[in-house]
């Protein structure tokens, strides 16, 4: 039982420590992983609904009901996977503090989600059907929904690292949060493969 | 007073001044609406998470009333249901999850020896989006609109066609509210324990309650997403008429009750997890002696961890499920008594083996060894599909499930408040009052719970409003009532205790029972910062291993900065920049408050409602730095 505290008794200083620091040994891509486990395990979740319901037997898809076109979805596809040559090439410059490649890569980054975004607009309106027609639908539109969000999520969030890296004077951290939204990127194009062959390749294949 | 001491002393005060200078909260209410102190909030959370248990308790005393004898009818079946909805609803998503997640809030920095979590300003989201998710459930209680359908609200009755009107709808974005809540700060507490832990303190080194802390903020992260993806598809039927469990529409209304019970029985540990933290912390102190067989309880801890996955199906027995898969939840749902039993083994060899203290926070961890025994064991019972089939849907259930969560959450969590008590508030409670105030409980609650086993094998169905004097089940639900009245006694005495304690107990000091661990090493209450200087720790109870503890200097005195250390040897690797106090994440949470609750009466709301919700993050993630001077966008003066 002690009324005061324990003395304390300096053995070291960590002054000389940096003060910022990328992936693992940063906490901001801790919070950041952490978060993608929270998303993906919904991804996994609204996965196992749709082959749940389609493992109960009947039509997939209904008839009369054709599936989602492939033209859109393989046109959004492809860009998706394209689009991690530069986010990757970014991610790397991100770690040599290099403004001017950092800026340019965060526009591109932008440009290209502003494409994609526009190019899944346009497949959302290729799906074939409307979510209420049937349990199918739903399941559909669940997957679609959830990764378009995904997909306007990052979008705003490097747009507004884009204005951000133009406008001011970025130090280390904000090479480090450029870096971390460069693994959300991946992340979502990372989760796409299996939701855009569930969408797209299962009312063919299953 | 030695000159060297004079000079030491007056560096320590200068230390403190400015370290108080950069954590300290402003005054009056603007402090109120931007503080980021862990312990701030965690108090506030921990106040409020009382309130409702307070509520929710008073549900419960006035359901036992109306069971008091046959054939009452004080009550009506509508306002029954929704006294057992309200009340399992605040209990569960209200109570438990969150006042657990308080908890590790509190105590999570402190053990670490840290000044703050590794997000702060999430931590002030997150419990204005609980507060949120309070309101979410009550304000339409008291507008006469309360959910009706139980804690879980299975299709086709909490369906577009069996539930008309919001009272659906409220339940299941008040779920929305709180599971982002609880997500927020389980997020926290795994980067937390993950970066910053004190220099030395290595994995094999990390107290019991942080591997409890750590467990279950991890069966958070991937058991909760289960409860909101099921709650938006159910609002997506009642709204947009999607069809995931119409079954003329082709869906399936047990397809709810997988994705239900897929968050639902890992939530049962994810509220008992933390009390078996508390109750390794607590045997600890008050043996004397640290845990018995630390890396059995580790490994045991981990397995529950893992073996509540795959347990869900057990509460689906009566649906009809396949023979084989019946008898693999059967074993599954048995082998999960082997891990909590290794863990009652270590505890009862550590008070065996240590010089046991019987304080009333030890008191508390006995009554849960006993009380959650049974309940563990009628678990076993419950576990079996065969018997399963006859005792689903009767009282037997609900004595088990209240053995399991009050004798195996709340019980602990009554032995932690008083364990704690003294570090948060610098005072002692009462142990009279609080032996007066456990032994009532603990009787109470035995005698109100137990003859329920009883009632359920003599076939008294759950979730009935009354029942006729000849099924003979009058004097046993006398019982309980009376007994329940017994309980609401121990609890006014432990509240009243608590009360009192805070402007009348006891000066605590800094380590009042003699703990082991850092939140022990700085003074009742802790000061903004927490602490002096960062710990170092070179065992798993350093308080215990040294009089004079090893500390590192060097982070920055005069704003706020964290040190960050290596996953698995705590190593020294980098300091960050630790968030000031700000208004965003209140504007945040009221941004998607806004956004949920508008949701709940179109889906517009989330297209319009995401625009200041995306403003309020941007305007909470800015960085406070100088304007660009090269570029086309840099600043032109």
């Amino acid at each position: 039982m002690s009324e005061e505290t324990p003395a304390f008794r300096v053995v070291g200083d960590v002054s000389a420590l940096p003060d910022y620091a990328f992936g693992p040994r940063s906490i901001l891509w801790w919070g950041n992983s952490a978060f993608m486990m929270i998303e993906g395990t919904a991804f996994v979740l609204a996965a196992a609904a749709y082959l749940y319901i389609r493992g109960k037997g009947g039509h997939w898809p209904p008839p009369g009901v054709r599936p989602p076109d492939l033209l859109w979805g393989g046109l959004f596809t492809a860009g998706l996977l394209l689009s991690e040559l530069p986010n990757r090439w970014l991610q790397a410059k991100t770690r040599q503090f290099d403004l001017a490649s950092v800026r340019f890569g965060v526009l591109v980054m932008t440009l290209a989600g502003l494409a994609l975004a526009g190019v899944r607009a346009v497949e959302l309106s290729h799906i074939n059907v409307r979510w209420g027609v049937d349990a199918y639908a739903s399941c559909i539109w669940l997957l679609m929904v959830l990764h378009t969000t995904h997909v306007v999520t990052d979008l705003g969030d490097t747009a507004v690292l884009c204005l951000w890296m133009f406008t001011h004077q970025p130090g280390p951290s904000q090479f480090s949060d450029v870096n971390d939204n460069c693994s959300y990127w991946t992340f979502v194009v990372v989760t796409w493969i299996p939701i855009g062959f569930l969408i797209y390749l299962g009312p063919r294949l299953l | 007073m030695t000159a060297e001491t004079d000079l030491r002393a007056r560096g320590l005060a200068d230390r403190r001044r400015r370290l108080l200078a950069a954590w300290a909260d402003a005054p009056g209410l603007w402090g109120f609406l931007t503080t980021v102190d862990h312990k701030r909030l965690a108090a506030r959370y921990i106040v409020t998470t009382m309130a409702m248990l307070f509520a929710a308790g008073m549900l419960g005393v006035d359901m036992r009333l109306q069971l008091a004898a046959p054939d009452m009818h004080r009550m009506g079946p509508q306002g029954y249901d929704e006294s057992f909805s309200l009340h399992g609803s605040t209990m569960l998503f209200l109570v438990s999850v969150p006042v657990m997640e308080a908890m590790a809030m509190w105590l999570v920095p402190l053990m670490l020896g840290q000044r703050n979590m590794a997000f702060p300003r999430l931590n002030a989201f997150s419990y204005w989006m609980y507060l949120e998710g309070v309101l979410m459930l009550w304000i339409p209680h008291a507008l006469g609109f309360t959910p009706d359908l139980g804690w879980f609200e299975y299709p086709p009755l909490s369906g577009p066609a069996y539930a008309p009107g919001h009272r659906a709808d409220v339940w299941a974005q008040m779920i929305t509210f709180t599971e982002v809540a609880a997500l927020c700060v389980s997020v926290n507490v795994v980067v937390t324990i993950f970066t910053m832990r004190p220099p030395g303190m290595t994995l094999g080194r990390m107290p019991l309650f942080l591997w409890g802390m750590l467990v279950a903020s991890f069966m958070t992260v991937f058991g909760l997403p289960a409860v909101m993806v099921v709650t938006s598809m159910l609002i997506a039927d009642r709204e947009v008429a999607t069809h995931f469990f119409s079954p003329s529409g082709g869906g399936d209304v047990l397809l709810f009750q997988h994705l239900y019970w897929f968050f639902g029985h890992p939530e049962v540990y994810i509220i008992f997890v933390p009390g078996v933290a508390f109750v390794s912390s607590i045997v600890e102190t008050f043996s004397r002696r640290v845990v018995f067989g630390y890396v059995p309880m580790v490994v045991a801890v981990l397995a529950i961890g893992v073996l509540a996955f795959g347990l869900w199906v057990h509460h689906m027995f009566a649906v009809g499920l396949p023979k084989m898969g019946a008898d693999f939840y059967t074993a599954a749902s048995m082998a999960i008594a082997l891990p909590i039993g290794v863990q009652i083994f270590c505890w009862i060899a550590t008070m065996f083996r240590g010089r046991l203290q019987l304080k009333t926070p030890m008191l508390w961890v006995i009554g849960f060894i006993v009380t959650f025994v049974i309940g563990g064991m009628t678990g076993v019972m419950t576990a079996s599909a065969p018997l399963d089939l006859q005792l689903t849907d009767t009282y037997f259930v609900v004595a088990h499930l209240h053995y399991v969560l009050v004798g195996g959450a709340i019980f602990p969590l009554l032995g932690a408040f008083t364990y704690w008590y003294p570090k948060a508030t610098g005072r002692m409670m009462s142990e009279v009052w609080g032996r007066i105030s456990w032994a009532l409980v603990v009787v109470g609650f035995n005698l109100t719970f137990f003859p329920m086993h009883l009632l359920g094998l003599m076939g008294m169905p759950r979730r009935i409003y009354t029942y006729p004097a000849e099924m003979g089940w009058g004097p046993l639900n006398l019982l309980s009532t009376v007994s329940a009245l017994i309980t609401v006694v121990g609890a006014g005495i432990f509240v009243l205790n608590a009360l009192l304690s805070y402007w009348r107990g006891r000066l605590a000091g800094a380590n009042p029972w003699g703990g082991s661990t850092l939140e022990w090493a700085t003074p009742s209450p802790p000061p903004p910062y927490n602490f002096d200087y960062i710990p170092t720790v070179d065992s798993v109870a350093p308080l215990w291993t040294r009089d004079e503890l090893h500390a590192l200097e060097g982070l920055s005195l005069d704003s706020r900065e964290v040190l960050v250390t290596t996953l698995v040897d705590a190593k020294p690797d980098n300091r960050q920049k630790s968030p000031k106090p700000s208004l965003w994440p209140l504007l945040t949470a009221l941004a998607v408050g806004v956004m949920f609750v508008g949701s709940i009466f179109s889906p517009w709301p989330i297209v319009w409602g995401s625009v200041p919700v995306a403003a309020t993050i941007v305007g909470w993630f800015w960085p406070t730095r100088p304007r660009a001077q090269r570029g086309p966008l840099r600043a032109r003066t």
